[in-house]
């Protein structure tokens, strides 16, 4: 690599991760990595007193895979315009691939429009293992961000079958190998036997409903994934996606499995449980009619708790995109809304589908969904549990992001929005009577710096010495902005970095791309001592030659699918 | 002696990743598993028309010259073209087709798939209503009700039935044939519908009529179907749509004859509709019986790179797409075209004969392993690499997984991906020196 040594002098820094809040200083980058000095010659970069943070760090987004399916139903997205700079079709450029799209961008889009809004990671929320090549080239020509992926198990047949007879260290094993062959980064579960049962057409109705065949439960499914997990000693924690997602009450269920795992015991530290998209799961009421929001209870809970983290899940009116692997949810969503559904079972492991919707502020329901999302992130009082996300496009485009950071930061702003709401939708949310507002540096924990620690990846989300240099700074001067009242500015200056570096290359300046590197792909290789592997792989050997349509070799991503590869090896405590 | 297990063959969109191949002197000597289709075309790439060199026509005859000589020919059509049409790109590897498109955007032209003229009105249903589906595998794993309508996999896809559908075992479905009902719809009785427990004779270009039927029979609005629909009787709808119904897992498998026939893509939007109406009595799936190996694949990355499935117009220089102004077909009737560029596939054959005679004045690149009817009217001609064989890369199979196509011999044929690569750079450099 070659040398290159950049000053960004006067940055008016706000590093959570060091506790810096807003305080002017230089920060010195050496060959992509922030360093404690450089040379005379280094270029200057003048911050002129504007926050500077790390790079943002999306650690749930729907962004390879499953997102094309969106794209796909819905051509009318590519047109969309709404969000000035960050959608719709934009012609080829010297510098940039040509560009469309609003929920569902395409691949060049992405890279540039989150690079524009300072972020430099993301992490797609769901990989198929079947499918997962399909993520890795998307990843491919997905330009600047570096990526990451979470694989799917949470209907896996092998898994639900080790659980059922009670083969821990197998289990660990196959797990291990999963993420190897697709690549993964951590282990996802989707509303756990859910997606077995919809292989019939049904669902699970809670954590103890037996999965049809497989006599084992959700919450069985899911506390033998989570003893793999530690096991393997994997950078992240399980990451779940609730059972009963969408419906009212759920947010019993999502205590339920919350609770589940205060007796775990991580192995890496971190979180023992990151539940995603919380929004979606935090519905009180017993149905439609009387629906209303469950975020107190849930707030109230995890201001006790102390072994997870959780995303937001908010949303943004006007169209969105819902896509999950939880298939029953989508094609209740379908039928519900008389919408076009799409759907893709995986042979032995999952299931997923896509549709399409919008959210109305007139409607009750999409307010209170609205309110939910905003109240879970000022009732819960830590913001190191909470990371900032509209389970993008599923309650929003993340292209929305800084129209809800002020949501978030000013009370203002909410009042607005909720001037719109009617008497019915302000009888059941609580958001009107909670004035908190967050500061820059709150808002710095819950969109980089608690990535870092969530994700066990101490290189980003913040601007330590030895952390990659990736840097965006924001036409804000902390000092002399209400971001209460001037809420329209934070907005702007959040939706066009004034620079973004990803590994000290300047990639935005003044909101316009510079330049389009490659980022890297994160996976986890997880060491298993041999024996278990090769028991483990016998198994696995019936399943491709009885089950599977696709034979274990070609199952297996290749290295050319990964052109700018991170191994991340972990060791595993059997 | 080397033997390459796990082959994939790229013919049609079931893509067999099981093929065994024994390799002597860099020729194939043995196929194993392969249907009698896969087969020739491993064995029969020795045999066909292969292109053996680079060509230009001079003076009305195709004459061989070096490779960066026709790819300096190639590339000064397209940057004197004001409107190039990119077709084909099917029978290529997903490597090759994202390249492809990228000249396409470079060049400002227009590029569309073969599924113009097969499943394109598939991609159009899913606009409409969506397209519920699953992998293979879970048909092969569950289904217990299994309908082709308007295909003939006999023929087209000779191992479908045995690997993934009909005949297939699985988890769920330990006694294959036996433990399945198999009904073909179709308008004359194929090879395929020979096989099935229940045949359904349809009148030409009535299907969104049956498809109506059905969905009235099943939401329990049998009252409002007449008689006899399609030329086949109420009787005879009452009891597909009860086996459809009582069905544990039921797919719908259909091809070029439902997306093809009179309606098109409405055809495909009612199929959409009855796989939803379904599900709410029991578990029912459709997957579109794609005929070349790697359609699948140009629509998934066409749809990543520009947003849209096929007929993407990057006149303005961002991609625009309006199926029925911006296919293939439809700028070649219009003679707006004013170059062409042809991958692995025969516009001759499928299009309009208006479509055809345009495309006969307009200069032509051809690239593809084999000669064809559009070599002959071809001004610059590349060989390639037959994918899958002498290429490796990426191709989706017809439910969207996946594979990676092996090499399996040795070749001086550059690949598609290659050609397109220095296409791109020699247009580059042509633009810059203007
Ligand atoms: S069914 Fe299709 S993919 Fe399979 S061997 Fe035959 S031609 Fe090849
Ligand atoms: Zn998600």
């Amino acid at each position: 690599m070659r040398m290159s040594e950049i000053l960004i002098k006067n940055a008016n820094v706000c590093d959570p991760a060091q506790g810096i809040n807003c305080e002017t200083m230089d920060l010195c980058i050496r060959d992509g990595k922030i360093v404690e000095s450089v040379s005379e010659s280094a270029e200057v970069i003048d911050a002129a007193g504007r926050l500077t943070m790390a790079g943002g760090f999306d650690g749930h987004t729907h962004s390879a895979g499953k997102i094309n399916v969106g794209r796909f139903m819905n051509p009318n997205d590519a047109r969309r315009t709404l969000v000035p700079g960050l959608s719709g079709p934009e012609a080829r450029t010297e510098k940039t691939r040509a560009q469309v799209g609003y929920n569902t961008p395409n691949t060049y889009a992405i890279g540039y429009r989150y690079a524009k809004l300072g972020y430099t990671t993301i992490c797609e929320a769901a990989i198929p293992m079947l499918a997962a090549r399909h993520t890795h080239e998307e990843f491919k020509e997905i330009p600047i961000l570096d990526k990451m992926g979470l694989s799917l198990f949470g209907s896996n047949w092998q898994v639900m079958e080790y659980v059922r007879d009670k083969e821990p260290e197998k289990l660990a094993a196959y797990v291990a190998w999963g993420l190897k062959a697709s690549r993964g980064y951590g282990v996802k579960i989707v509303n756990a036997g859910g997606g077995e049962a919809w292989g019939w057409g049904k669902n699970v109705s809670g954590l103890y409903d037996p999965v049809p065949n497989f006599d084992v439960t959700p919450a069985e499914i899911l506390m033998g994934l989570v003893e793999a997990n530690e096991k393997l000693q994997l950078p992240h924690s399980v990451h779940v996606h609730c059972n009963n997602l969408g419906k009212p009450g759920n947010y019993e269920t999502t205590i339920e499995t919350m609770k589940m795992f205060e007796k775990v015991k991580p192995t890496v530290d971190r979180q023992a449980l990151h539940v995603t998209h919380v929004q979606f799961n935090a519905y009180a009421g017993t149905s439609w009619r009387d629906f209303e929001t469950g975020a107190p209870m849930v707030a109230d809970y995890l201001n006790g708790a102390n072994h997870l983290t959780f995303d937001l899940g908010q949303v943004i009116f006007g169209p969105a995109v819902t896509m999950t692997a939880d298939g029953p949810v989508e094609y209740a969503n379908s039928r519900m809304l008389h919408e076009k559904w799409s759907n893709q079972d995986i042979e032995l492991e999952d299931a997923s589908g896509v549709v399409p919707l919008s959210y109305s502020p007139k409607s009750f329901i999409n307010a209170v969904q609205w309110a939910i999302g905003i109240e879970l992130a000022l009732l819960v009082e830590d913001p190191w549990k909470i990371m900032f996300t509209t389970d993008s496009p599923n309650g929003g485009s993340f292209v929305n992001y800084p129209e809800a950071f002020t949501y978030l930061m000013s009370a203002k702003k909410r009042e607005q929005v909720i001037s719109g709401f009617g008497k019915m939708a302000l009888d059941r949310m609580v958001l009107p009577g909670l004035d908190r507002e967050l500061s820059f540096y709150e808002l710095a924990i819950m969109t980089r710096s608690m990535q870092s620690k969530m994700y066990s990846r101490p290189e980003k989300g913040n601007l330590k010495v030895g952390s990659d240099a990736d840097v965006a700074i924001y036409d804000i001067i902390t000092s002399d902005i209400d971001p209460s009242v001037e809420h329209e500015k934070v907005k702007q200056a959040f939706s066009g970095a004034a620079y973004t570096l990803k590994d000290g290359n300047v990639v935005v300046k003044d909101g316009k791309i510079e330049a389009t590197p490659m980022g890297r792909t994160y996976w986890v290789n997880a060491k298993v001592p041999a024996d278990i592997d090769s028991a483990m792989n016998k198994d696995t050997d019936i399943k491709f030659k009885k089950y599977y349509t696709v034979s274990k070799s070609n199952y297996m991503v290749e290295d050319s699918y990964l052109p700018n590869p991170v191994e991340i090896r972990t060791e595993g405590a059997f | 002696m080397p033997v390459i297990k796990d082959a994939v063959c790229s013919l049609c969109g079931s893509l067999c990743d099981d093929i065994t191949v024994t390799v002597e002197d860099n020729k194939i000597t043995k196929i194993e598993n392969a249907c009698i289709l896969g087969h020739s075309k491993f064995v029969g790439m020795f045999e066909h028309d292969r292109i053996e060199t680079p060509m230009i026509r001079k003076d009305g005859e195709l004459v061989p010259v070096p490779y960066e000589e026709a790819i300096e020919a190639a590339a000064k059509i397209l940057v004197n073209s004001r409107r190039t049409l990119s077709y084909g790109w099917c029978s290529t590897s997903c490597e090759a087709i994202g390249k492809a498109i990228q000249l396409a955007e470079e060049t400002g032209a227009l590029i569309d798939s073969t599924a113009n003229v097969c499943h394109g009105p598939s991609a159009l249903a899913a606009q409409e209503k969506g397209a519920p589906g699953a992998s293979l595998g879970e048909i092969k794993n569950r289904a217990d009700v299994i309908v082709f309508w308007g295909c003939n996999p006999v023929h087209a896809h000779p191992r479908h039935m045995s690997r993934y559908s009909s005949f297939s075992k699985g988890f769920f479905s330990t006694k294959g044939r036996k433990g399945r009902k198999m009904v073909v719809i179709d308008v004359r009785k194929t090879d395929t519908a020979k096989l099935a427990d229940k045949y359904v004779e349809i009148e030409q270009g009535s299907d969104l009529l049956l498809i109506t039927a059905l969905r009235s029979a099943v939401n329990g609005h049998e009252d409002v179907i007449p008689e006899t629909v399609a030329g086949i009787s109420k009787e005879e709808i009452m009891e597909l749509a009860e086996t459809l119904k009582n069905a544990q897992f039921s797919c719908i498998f259909f091809g070029m004859g439902v997306t093809q026939s009179r309606s098109k893509y409405k055809n495909g939007d009612g199929v959409s509709s009855l796989i939803s109406d379904l599900n709410q009595h029991s578990k029912s799936v459709m997957i579109g019986m794609r005929g070349h190996y790697n359609v699948t694949g140009f629509g998934q990355v066409a749809t990543w790179e520009t947003g849209f499935p096929m007929a993407i117009d990057f006149a303005r220089g961002f991609p625009y797409y309006n199926p029925g102004e911006t296919g293939a077909n439809n700028v070649l009737v219009r003679e707006e075209a004013d170059a062409a560029m042809i991958s692995a596939a025969d516009p001759g054959a499928h299009f309009p004969q208006k479509a055809v005679r345009h495309l006969a004045k307009i200069p032509v690149i051809q690239i593809d392993p084999y000669a064809n009817p559009t070599t002959e009217i071809a001004d610059v001609v590349i060989p390639a690499a037959v994918v899958g064989i002498e290429a490796e890369g990426t191709a989706y199979r017809m439910d969207a997984i996946p594979l990676r196509m092996k090499k399996l011999i040795d070749t001086e044929f550059k690949t598609d991906e290659q050609i397109t690569k220095d296409l791109i750079a020699k247009v580059r450099e042509l633009k810059e020196g203007a």
